[in-house]
């Protein structure tokens, strides 16, 4: 129960906000640290603690990216593939991540450990081409870079 | 002063720090407004400045903040930093490299429409560069300049980060005022603007990064002192995103109005040219995906809100993306497609349809299954669309379509002939 474990952040999460409904994307995200993804629990414990309707807070993590009403794997890998990394070899790093991982864009390793995505312009243009992992930037990244952050991050016994 | 209005961090290590920020003249800006000037003498200075919004609309800042009633209570300042437009990257350099500046800007912002709160709206993408400007905020909560009372005066305000979580359309400021409440991002009905009816339904003033960047330095040495820089109508400094095909992409801060393309792509001190031997500029998109892109004609065209118009596009955000004469303009046209596709909404049936078939239509040409109508077809889908939406989102989205076809046709009929020769394959 996050209102039992978090209780303090919750409270600093909804004293920034004069209405309660504000909280429920930064509630979101907490759910999501706590389980992984928004699971239904935590959807009606973020309907509770705000008074918005489950189904108002199930729409909200559909129309954001980043939040997910399903399991990914425990690190996200997300390609920027728009058109300005996309002119510095962006598709061409996505080719080699697929093979490298063995999954397509959109599915997560059997061993549960990478999701990758292909995703919009992450403001990274400049040290194209460029992704996030984990949501930290990683820039002009080579086949080889991929490579051997795909290889600490197998090592890190996660 | 030096070389840098905006990018000061460029000259001055560890600026991000509250003390070097202070040493090198930070808050005095803020000290001078809260002890020596009314609330109206600020938005009258910036509207003397003739300061432009640097988010894309170029619309005047001190005349938005004067459209805020005074009568009405509570009243917000949101700060626009959902960063999105493809090839843009400036505002977050501005908050890794320069918070304060951002912070002072925006203080004085609420201080000038009476504003008892600010919320710096960030991209969920830029959490790591949110939780940096998290920690200029305590420092300047710390240091007194956030606060109750703030520097002994009876003026009060405070300053929250609130992270978006992954949708272009929140840049557009009502769609950002529905998610900032928690809801999703969805473009409201205008008018009500958000200066009577913003954030929870009270006078909110909504300014990007950049924008807010420039207030500091001009409170601080005068309006005149900005419209030293700049054209008439386009005073002051700007920061120019160079990415795509080019040596040197980057952030570039310069005078509005006094380079051209030609410079920034070319400049030694700017892109210095393009990548690889003997290549030429095929197309220029001068402000990401979201303005029609220009034939290489138009590399003379100076770097300013009215020159770039009268050259058939928009300087927008100015993230100027450089195309040469490898890249296929019906590939790039469908990423650019595809983005918005990606990104429409929903709410409006035009866009949230015409994304979706003109997706379909460059899907079929990229894969080389392109019908000979098919420009006819793009066009009459964008035609559709192009004015019909409550945001711009559905205009931005025809812009690669029509200026492609405008400018490069010749290229989509190469794509029609393969299908001539498909035919001919099968009979074989």
């Amino acid at each position: 129960m996050l209102r039992e474990k978090y209780a303090q952040e919750i409270e600093a999460i909804l004293s920034k906000y004069p209405a309660k409904r504000s909280a429920v994307l930064p509630l979101l995200y907490l759910v999501q640290r706590e389980y992984g993804y928004c699971t239904e629990e935590g959807i009606r414990e973020v309907a509770e603690i705000t008074g918005v309707s489950p189904t108002e807070v199930r729409e909200v993590v559909g129309f954001y990216t980043l939040f997910y009403d399903h399991p990914i794997g425990r690190h996200l890998i997300q390609i920027c593939d728009d058109l300005p990394c996309a002119l510095r070899g962006a598709d061409e790093l996505v080719a080699h991540a697929t093979r490298r991982l063995g999954v397509r864009p959109g599915e997560t390793t059997p061993d549960g450990r990478f999701t990758l995505e292909t995703v919009m312009c992450i403001g990274a243009c400049h040290r194209a081409p460029a992704m996030q992992v984990d949501l930290e930037f990683v820039e002009n990244v080579t086949p080889e870079v991929f490579d051997r952050i795909m290889e600490d991050l197998s090592r890190d016994g996660m | 002063m030096g070389r840098y209005i905006l990018l000061r961090h460029r000259e001055i290590p560890d600026l991000h720090r509250l003390e070097v920020y202070i040493r090198h003249g930070g808050y005095e800006a803020w000290r001078k407004a809260l002890t020596a000037m009314t609330p109206d003498q600020v938005i009258e200075e910036v509207k003397a400045s003739g300061l432009r919004g640097r988010g894309g609309a170029g619309f005047p800042t001190g005349m938005k903040w004067s459209f805020v009633p005074r009568d009405v209570f509570p009243k917000y300042v949101v700060v626009n930093a959902d960063e999105s437009e493809p090839g843009t990257f400036k505002d977050r350099e501005i908050m890794e490299g320069n918070p304060h500046q951002l912070i002072e800007g925006a203080l004085l912002a609420a201080y000038a429409i009476q504003a008892e709160r600010v919320y710096v709206y960030v991209r969920g993408e830029y959490r790591s560069v949110a939780r940096r400007l998290e920690a200029a905020i305590a420092e300047a909560y710390a240091a007194g300049f956030i606060g109750r009372n703030v520097l002994g005066t009876n003026y009060s305000v405070e300053m929250f980060v609130h992270l978006g979580a992954g949708a272009y359309i929140c840049g557009e400021e009502t769609a950002l005022l529905e998610s900032l409440e928690g809801k999703i991002g969805h473009p409201r009905v205008r008018p009500p603007f958000p200066a009577t009816y913003g954030l929870y339904g009270k006078p909110t003033v909504v300014n990007n990064v950049e924008t807010l960047a420039n207030v500091p330095p001009i409170i601080l040495n005068g309006a005149s002192w900005y419209r030293t820089m700049g054209t008439e109508k386009s005073p002051g400094p700007k920061i120019f995103c160079l990415s795509g095909r080019v040596r040197r992409p980057g952030n570039y801060e310069a005078e509005l109005g006094k380079i051209t393309f030609r410079d920034l792509i070319f400049g030694e001190e700017y892109g210095q040219g393009l990548i690889g031997e003997g290549r030429t500029v095929k197309a220029i998109l001068p402000a990401g995906a979201s303005a029609p892109m220009l034939p290489a004609s138009a590399l003379d065209t100076p770097l300013d809100y009215e020159s770039v118009q009268a050259a058939g596009s928009m300087l927008g955000s100015a993230s100027v993306i450089v195309l040469d004469d490898t890249v296929d303009i019906v590939w790039a046209a469908y990423k650019m497609v595809r983005f918005f596709q990606h990104e429409s909404c929903g709410k409006c049936t035009p866009c949230r349809e015409g994304t979706y078939w003109l997706r379909r239509v460059y899907e079929r040409l990229v894969a080389g299954r392109g019908r000979p109508k098919d420009p006819e077809l793009l066009e009459s889908i964008a035609r559709q669309m192009a004015g019909k939406t409550l945001c711009p989102l559905g205009d931005f989205a025809t812009s690669p379509v029509l200026s492609s076809l405008k400018h490069f046709r010749k290229e989509y009929e190469a794509y029609l002939h393969q299908v001539a020769e498909i035919p001919m394959e099968v009979q074989a």
